[in-house]
């Protein structure tokens, strides 16, 4: 009940905001105030995305996108966990390998795309491989930093009672590292989808990245509109099923507001 | 039951070698309690660690139920300076983990941890987690599981040292009724002289670090105890005896700086 209203009084604001903004780009289309062959009304591009000969095509790019996005996401952040849980419990590997993760994450992993293409042609390999490690790196950051910070006195009462290494691992430090894991999963999920358009631009075959540049070389502003939404709802789904997989794991994390609260002495 | 033979830890860091405990020698025998009491900093967590076998003497032995237990895990139960149960594990969750840690099978540990969840009157949080209790609650429960844990040494570290005045002499009577019921070996470490009187058989005094044992007393009274004790002519006295070496161990410290 409460909770409902307090979820309804957070979306109206914002949902507003946008209608106001989707609004006013009308009305300047409309009243030509910006001329409708350089920026399309919102109106123009959803009747152009539900044309007869626009709809499938635009279905199959988003298709082929959803497939890309879910197999980098998917192999990229199952190979960071895993290595972030073996570097953990091998600690003389991680010594010599955790500065270099660090570093690589100022490095623009998708300026790897050309020469993925160079290496490995135009097929769904260097593309699916590209978007892995895009994924890979903050899981496995994210993952290692929420290993090593597992709290020390729990780790202390844990050792001393006989819990050896493993069940260390599974009874204490993955648990708590589950926070850190889902920061990581979230960047995961937004650079997935960012790395899988590109990728797709690079060879434009298939997928919604590719669709959008044939349409902008082609001077079809509205197709390109629309595939720009259609990345965009990729990518917020995408984040939004991570946030309710991540509600519905950690359930013992004490609500807003209920932190303090404590009941009996 | 317990045997700590002429134990020395020293750590070592970038400012030099600290020496926390010298050549201490403790005994505490089958269904005995057993108080350390100590200044803060005095090494008392440190020795538990060792005796623990979380951390290797730099000298000694510790020997857990005649056998050389020193630097291995797992042969003590332990109630921890904060109550360090796991967020993310119910209450009875907690106390059934750490019961199968120590080797117990699963459906015994879980029926055991409700019965005397129920029995300490903890019945209804048998399900909660852990952050809707109040700290007295959360450190009834990490007794309860050390109580229930199958090893037969328990140690307790401070554990009623973050709670207020007043709830702590209730967990202390609280402690008491259940210890008296359930005689398991008990070492436990305090700041508190009076927990110490109220609670233990024998209560061993340590000095500052590096910590020797200063003093070794056996306290009289008969049990079960009761809450008038602490007015007894002969509890001010003990007390006395123990404030003396803890305030003169204060002088030294404070005589050489530190
Ligand atoms: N791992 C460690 N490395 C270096 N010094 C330590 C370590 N653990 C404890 N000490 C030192 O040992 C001393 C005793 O600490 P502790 O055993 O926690 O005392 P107490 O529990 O009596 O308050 C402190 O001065 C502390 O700085
Ligand atoms: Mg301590």
């Amino acid at each position: 009940m409460d909770n409902k209203r307090n979820l309804w009084s957070r979306v109206w604001p914002p949902a507003l905001v946008l209608g106001i903004l989707l609004a006013c780009w009308q009305a300047a289309v409309s009243f030509a105030l910006v001329k409708d062959w350089m920026i399309p009304s919102p109106v123009n591009v959803v009747k152009a995305a539900f044309a007869s000969n626009v709809w499938p095509r635009l279905m199959e790019h988003t298709g082929a996108t959803l497939g890309l996005t879910a197999i980098g996401f998917a192999g990229g952040t199952a190979a960071g966990f895993v290595l972030a849980a073996l570097l953990h419990l091998l600690p003389g590997v991680r010594r010599g390998i955790y500065p270099l993760l660090i570093l690589s994450q100022n490095v623009p992993i998708i300026i790897l795309g050309p020469i993925m293409t160079m290496l490995f042609g135009y097929g769904l390999l260097p593309k699916a491989l590209l978007v892995m490690l895009v994924c890979f790196f903050p899981v496995c950051i994210a993952m290692l930093g929420g290993l090593t910070g597992t709290d020390e006195s729990l780790r202390n009462y844990m050792r001393m009672i006989g819990s050896g290494k493993w069940t260390l691992f599974w009874r204490l430090e993955l648990p708590s590292a589950l926070q850190s894991l889902f920061s990581g999963l979230k960047i995961a999920a937004s650079y997935s989808v960012l790395s899988a358009t590109f990728a797709e631009m690079l060879s434009p075959k298939m997928g919604l990245g590719g669709y959008m540049v044939l349409s902008t070389r082609g001077y079809m502003p509205e197709r390109a509109f629309a595939s720009a939404i259609l990345i965009i709802m990729i990518s917020l789904t995408l984040f939004g099923l991570i946030a309710l997989l991540e509600r519905a794991v950690i359930r013992w994390r004490p609500g807003k507001g209920e932190t303090g609260r404590h009941v009996g002495s | 039951m317990l045997e700590v033979k002429k134990v020395s830890k020293s750590f070592a860091d970038a400012r030099g070698v600290k020496e926390v405990l010298r050549e201490l020698s403790l005994q505490v025998a089958e269904g005995e309690f057993v108080s350390i009491v100590g200044p803060s900093g005095s090494g008392k967590t440190t020795l538990f660690g060792v005796i623990g076998g979380l951390q290797q003497p730099t000298a000694g032995e510790v020997h857990i139920g005649g056998q050389d237990t020193t630097g291995e895990t797992g042969h003590v139960a332990y109630m921890p300076q904060q109550a360090s149960l796991l967020p993310w594990r119910t209450v009875a969750g907690n106390i059934e983990l750490s019961l199968t840690i120590a080797g117990v099978e699963k459906r015994k540990a879980r029926s055991e941890a409700l019965v005397w969840l129920e029995r300490v009157g903890l019945a209804e949080y048998a399900g909660a987690y852990p952050h809707v209790l109040s700290g007295g609650m959360q450190q009834r429960v990490s007794f309860l599981r050390a109580l229930l844990s199958p090893q037969r040494l328990m140690l307790l570290d401070e554990p009623f040292g973050a709670l207020d005045a007043l709830t702590r002499e209730h967990m202390q009577k609280w402690l008491l009724s259940i210890w008296e019921q359930n005689r398991r070996s008990v070492l436990l470490v305090t700041h508190s002289i009076e927990e110490a009187l109220y609670l233990s058989d024998r209560i061993i005094v340590l000095s500052a670090s590096p910590a020797v044992i200063l003093d070794e007393m056996i306290v009289p009274f008969e049990r079960p105890r009761k809450e008038e004790l602490r007015e007894d002519a002969r509890f001010m006295e003990l007390r006395n005896r123990i404030y003396r070496h803890l305030a003169e161990g204060a002088k030294e410290a404070g005589g050489d700086g530190n």
